[in-house]
């Protein structure tokens, strides 16, 4: 038994998952992991790591997603489900401030208090991960701070477990996001399931993951184990069921924006939003001012809202800017793979496929950048 | 400042036609930081919700004066109020007017309809301290003789030139009928040393800004205010987004050579 520290690995088994679960309850948090219910695996409070969807894993195609008895006991061989860090993090609806107003028409506002859960994430995928650090630069990177969401961010430990079975639809070694965990995780775990049996090579990345690392049943990491773990992981990363076309993709949807392809999309887009709920990054809200029978109570509340809702871009006078279902595709794409690096800095897509699984008619991101791209080609050089 | 709204009372209103109200605010307690010209604040009317205003006057006590014209909900609520009521105030938001940009040049302060109300501080600002550039244009176009804002006031913008036009005159109307570009015949003003300010609906800013081309002002010497749908100013709600910019946090002035190629794509 050695004592786990930010560079070195340690191995953990099943019984080590268990400890995982106990030791962060008993440190006050709240852990939420994949969980199999209802035929998704979806993310949930965990009690125990028994909950842990062990044999489970998932078919996805797109528009379709079914969950799958695996011939092995793996916990973490699924990829993105139905929900995403997002919905813990940034709810889908949040009280912002209370007001009232006096019997003179005085005003008093109230601030929200600020005392979230303190999560555990147990389970998040390296595209995840790097989902939650693009909200993070969005609502809290730049001049103006969500304090809400701080809050809730500061107080989420993460455990971050790297991709050995992506799904038909993912495409993180495109965005460069995936399948090893990049920075900003707790704990990094691998799940290695051989001969030599079902463990978890683990490391630590900050010095509370250390500590929490310390105090489960753990050994030093052997050889074999890590040779597994890492030829896992780059397996994976050969696996990828999607991948973007291998060009500067803000500088291709820059140049698209008059493409005929948007309106082949349109054709088939029914402008429901799935995408942009399921998607880990999208962070859009709108604002609810609601008041009690008395009137003289008036809350705030923000709630999520998508891109594709006619009401988005309504302007007093003037009607939807975005009034076509062709230019609302067209601002969630090239939001997501264009101009979100000119707001925030970073591609507004990880590649965890979320879109193309929960679009009903299997609208494909990937397959939209592939043909703006052969439209552009096709307009350079006309044959 | 920018998350919780702050009370303000209005301790005074002023209808400036049949649809549109200057309202003078006062901070109850404490006073948001100080506003520019061009810059916004989110008015917050109490249970109806909040819009996003600019500023209109900037008083020296604190006090700051907004022009609202009644388009839905909030904006009827907040022409409703009367002097003593409280309202919620958030700001300041956004990129202001550039006028140090403009030192030493001609202005052309071009305004369709209620886009004057983010163009008067301007004007203000520009008549207090005349010495830092050169001559003050100032453009209005109206869409009747009634819509015409701080009617008071015109007279003494003219340094050396204030211009009126209206779409559909009225009964007795004697001024000039058409365009606000039409007015750029009449404004005295160098090309090669001019800095235009423009606000208005977006059309009106796109035929102007191509005049101003035509005429020899450069892209980045056109400064438009753009207007988009804005729920929390603090560039989180994504619904101000036009192309690349967050127009709450980029904008809503910016240079011609930005917007033009924007505003160009259709539904954009
Ligand atoms: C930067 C900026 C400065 C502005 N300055 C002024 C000003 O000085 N005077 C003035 O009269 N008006 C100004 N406006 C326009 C004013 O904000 C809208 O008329 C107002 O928000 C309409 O809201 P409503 O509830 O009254 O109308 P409704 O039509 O009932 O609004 C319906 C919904 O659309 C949204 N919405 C509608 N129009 C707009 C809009 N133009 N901008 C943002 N959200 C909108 C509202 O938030 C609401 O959710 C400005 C707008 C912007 C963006
Ligand atoms: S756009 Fe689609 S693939 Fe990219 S992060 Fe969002 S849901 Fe995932
Ligand atoms: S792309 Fe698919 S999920 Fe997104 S709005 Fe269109 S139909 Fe709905």
């Amino acid at each position: 038994m050695g004592t786990a520290t930010t560079d070195s690995a340690c191995v953990l088994d099943r019984d080590g998952l268990d400890a995982l679960v106990r030791v962060l309850r008993a440190r006050g948090r709240t852990v939420v992991g994949p969980t199999q219910r209802d035929g998704a695996i979806v993310l949930a409070e965990l009690e125990s790591a028994a909950e842990l969807p062990y044999g489970w894993g998932v078919e996805l195609e797109g528009g379709h997603y079914r969950v799958i008895r695996r011939d092995d006991e793996a916990a973490f061989a699924h990829s993105a489900g139905p929900q995403s860090w997002k919905n813990f993090l940034l709810p889908q609806r949040v009280r912002q401030w209370t007001a009232d107003r006096g019997p003179d028409g005085e005003l008093t506002v109230r601030p929200e208090r600020h005392d979230p859960a303190s999560y555990a994430f147990l389970g998040v995928r390296p595209c995840d991960l790097r989902a939650i650090a693009i909200q993070d630069r969005v609502l809290t990177g730049g001049r103006h701070k969500d304090d809400a969401y701080r809050a809730r961010r500061d107080g989420a430990f993460l455990i971050a477990v790297e991709c050995t079975e992506p799904g038909a639809t993912c495409f993180c070694v495109s965005m460069g996001t995936g399948p090893a965990a990049g920075p900003g995780y707790d704990i990094a775990m691998t799940e290695v399931l051989d001969g030599a049996g079902h463990r978890f090579l683990a490391r630590a990345g900050t010095a509370e993951g250390a500590d929490v690392l310390a105090e489960l049943p753990h050994r030093a990491a052997d050889p074999a184990t890590r040779t597994a773990a890492h030829e896992a992981v780059d397996a994976a990363a050969g696996r990828m069921g999607r991948t973007m076309p291998p060009v500067d993709l803000r500088a291709l949807l820059a140049g698209t924006l008059d493409a005929e392809r948007w309106n082949d999309v349109a054709s088939r887009c029914l402008t429901c939003g799935n995408c942009t709920m399921a998607c880990p990054t999208c962070f859009c809200t709108t604002t609810e001012d609601v008041t009690d029978l008395t009137g003289d109570h008036a809350e705030r509340w923000s709630r999520w809202e998508s891109c594709y809702d006619l009401d988005f871009s309504h302007l007093s006078g003037a009607g939807p800017v975005r009034a076509s279902g062709r230019s609302r595709y067209r601002q969630w794409m090239t939001h997501k793979l264009g101009t979100w690096h000119d707001q925030f800095g970073s591609s507004g897509c990880v590649g965890c496929g979320r879109c193309i699984v929960w679009c009903p008619v299997a609208i494909d991101i990937t397959e939209e950048a592939h043909a703006l791209h052969q439209e552009a080609l096709d307009k350079d050089s006309p044959s | 400042m920018t998350a919780i709204p702050l009370p303000y009372r209005v301790v005074e209103t002023r209808p400036e036609t049949a649809d549109t109200v200057t309202v003078r605010l006062e901070p109850v307690h404490e006073a948001l930081p100080p506003f520019a010209p061009g810059r916004f604040a989110m008015v917050y009317a109490f249970g109806v919700g909040e819009a996003p205003v600019s500023v209109a006057g900037i008083l020296p006590d604190g006090g700051l004066l907004h022009t609202v014209r009644a388009a839905g909900a909030v904006s009827r609520a907040l022409c409703a109020l009367a002097p003593g009521a409280v309202v919620g105030m958030r700001g300041p938001f956004g990129t202001g007017w550039d006028l140090p940009l403009a030192a030493g040049d001609d202005l052309l302060v071009v305004a369709g309809g209620i886009g004057l109300a983010p163009l008067r501080p301007l004007v203000q600002a520009v008549l207090a301290a005349p010495q830092g550039h050169g001559r003050l244009n100032v453009l209005i176009g109206a869409r009747t003789p009634d819509d015409l804002l701080y009617r008071g006031e015109l007279d003494g913008w003219a340094r050396p030139y204030c211009g009126i036009t209206v779409d559909r005159p009225g009964a007795g109307w004697r001024g000039r009928v058409g365009v606000v570009t039409t007015l750029l015949d009449e404004a005295l003003f160098s090309p090669a040393g001019t800095t235009a300010f423009v606000c208005g609906p977006e059309i009106m800013i796109r035929a102007t800004a191509r005049d101003l081309l035509h005429r020899g002002l450069a892209p980045d010497r056109i400064l438009v205010s753009l207007e988009r749908n804005m729920h929390c100013a603090t560039g989180h709600c994504g619904h101000c987004q036009l192309g690349p910019l967050l127009l709450c946090r980029d904008g809503p002035v910016v240079g011609y050579e930005r917007a033009e190629p924007l505003l160009s794509v259709r539904e954009l």
